[in-house]
């Protein structure tokens, strides 16, 4: 409640602040740049998150390669299924790490005491998730490659990725400022998102695998449509109800 | 809390009789199907029981997203309630789903998009319960609970969608039947008669259910009030 009333900046320095910024849109792009910055920033310093994401992801590709018995045949059959599993749990590992740190510093806090849009800070950490998903993804998609020799090199693949990558984290990043503000916050958030993820894993991994098996365009199109009708539909959803998980 | 108003105590008293009724049309009414026999019996209640768990999930979203315009206590209330309701009623509707396949289609449990799905809407809510139970102050509870319920209410369909894209081999016994669906029949009058009446006796359940469930959770309100005045 105490934070609720110095949300709204006081009115003379509102004053200021209008005879500065720019228009409204320009302001709003401003503030999602300097949030996506300062996650970047703080990472560029730490590497603590992108680190243990990675080496995770592999941890896990390794795991695979044993409890699945990766021998050429298996190999294109599964490699979609291996591929997504490893950047869900890589991918909670981040978000878990991405709002925590928010959280127990009090930055979380600081941000919302900034006159920016809620929006805008919702969309900051989102962006800044999906570039350290994207980066990871960067990494594990040659090595699994060059480990399995497969080739992961496919412009639909890259694409499947890329939708993927969005929905799960539009999602992610919602649920992440919902978990760290529990008591059980390091366990809850993958219990939270895989159940609603469901969709979004089913499709990727369908429509992934119709491209490494060379499946005819036309089968895999429905399941391209479904990530983008998830990705549309949470996007807007976790727009909407941002502003009530971070209300205090 | 006022004692038990007049009119929740008629309810009760017509949802047994309803829930009685339909039970003796079930076994003694509808007709005997040709092919599944007895075990077919289980279709009216099994269906009945998956309507009155989506039911409880579609009327928390819709809660929810009134708790969250308006910021009322009561809405809070409802959501949570008809979760619990929807929960098991949607148990019910799994267990005897299972009661069913293992005769017919010989299996206890198969990946059919909408015992996928029926599954994970359960995980959904199960998940749901977590949340709230994570969380002590009930204002950030009742906020958390309403976004959570929307959320995963509006991934249900896509999840349906998602599953039914592989192929499906659950009978559609209203609409059209998917190639390869086993265990279908057309329902005669009789047995059409019972469903409905089923369908209903079931709705009537769950608006009673609903109704204690709200004042329990009234209640649960005015003692977590109490001691907080008692214990400081």
């Amino acid at each position: 409640m105490e934070t609720q009333k110095i949300e709204k900046p006081a009115p003379m320095i509102e004053t200021v602040l209008s005879i500065e910024s720019p228009p409204a849109r320009a302001g709003f792009l401003r503030a999602l740049g300097a949030i996506i910055w300062k996650d970047l920033a703080a990472e560029l310093r730490s590497r603590e998150l992108l680190s243990a994401m990675l080496v995770f992801a592999l941890l896990v590709i390794l795991i695979f390669n044993f409890a699945l018995e990766l021998d050429a045949q298996t190999r294109y059959n599964v490699a979609a299924g291996v591929l997504w599993v490893t950047f869900a749990f890589a991918g909670t590992l981040g978000l878990n790490r991405s709002m925590a740190m928010e959280k127990d510093r009090g930055c979380l806090d600081g941000l919302l005491l900034a006159p920016v849009d809620r929006s805008a800070i919702y969309f900051g950490k989102m962006f800044g998730n999906l570039i350290f998903m994207l980066l990871v993804e960067v990494i594990v998609l040659p090595v699994y490659s060059l480990l399995y020799n497969v080739n992961l090199f496919q412009p639909g693949l890259i694409v499947v990725t890329l939708l993927g990558s969005m929905g799960y984290v539009a999602v992610g990043t919602l649920l992440a400022s919902m978990a760290v503000q529990t008591r059980t916050r390091d366990i809850l958030l993958p219990i939270l998102l895989f159940p609603v993820m469901i969709p979004l894993f089913i499709a990727a991994v369908k429509a992934s695998g119709g491209f490494l098996q060379g499946i005819p365009m036309d089968e895999i199109w429905p399941w391209l449509n479904l990530l983008l009708v998830y990705d549309v539909v949470f996007i807007a959803v976790a727009f909407m109800v941002f502003d009530y998980i971070v209300e205090e | 809390m006022a004692s038990k108003p007049v009119a929740l105590k008629i309810l009760d008293i017509i949802t047994i009789l309803l829930l009685l009724v339909a039970t003796g049309l079930v076994f003694f009414f509808a007709p005997l199907e040709r092919v599944m026999g007895l075990v077919q019996k289980v279709f009216y209640f099994h269906v009945a029981a998956g309507w009155v768990g989506m039911l409880g999930f579609l009327v928390a979203a819709m809660v929810g997203g009134i708790y969250l315009a308006r910021g009322e206590r009561k809405w809070d209330i409802v959501g949570l309630a008809s979760v619990e309701i929807g929960m098991a009623f949607a148990f019910i509707n799994v267990v005897t789903g299972s009661i069913w396949a293992r005769p017919i289609w010989n299996t206890w449990w198969t990946w059919d998009p909408r015992l996928t799905t029926a599954t994970i809407m359960l995980l959904i809510y199960a998940a749901y319960l977590m949340l709230r139970s994570g969380i002590e102050d009930p204002d950030r509870r009742a906020r958390f609970g309403a976004v959570y319920a929307i959320v995963g209410f509006i991934s249900v369909p896509l999840t349906f969608f998602s599953a039914r894209l592989f192929r499906t081999i659950h009978p559609v016994v209203i609409g059209t039947n998917q190639p390869g669906a086993e265990g279908a029949f057309d329902m005669t009058a009789d047995m059409r008669l019972v469903f409905f009446f089923s369908l209903f006796t079931f709705s009537v359940i769950f608006v009673d259910l609903l109704w204690h469930r709200i004042r329990l959770g009234q209640l649960q309100d005015q003692v977590e009030q109490l001691k907080l005045k008692f214990n400081v």
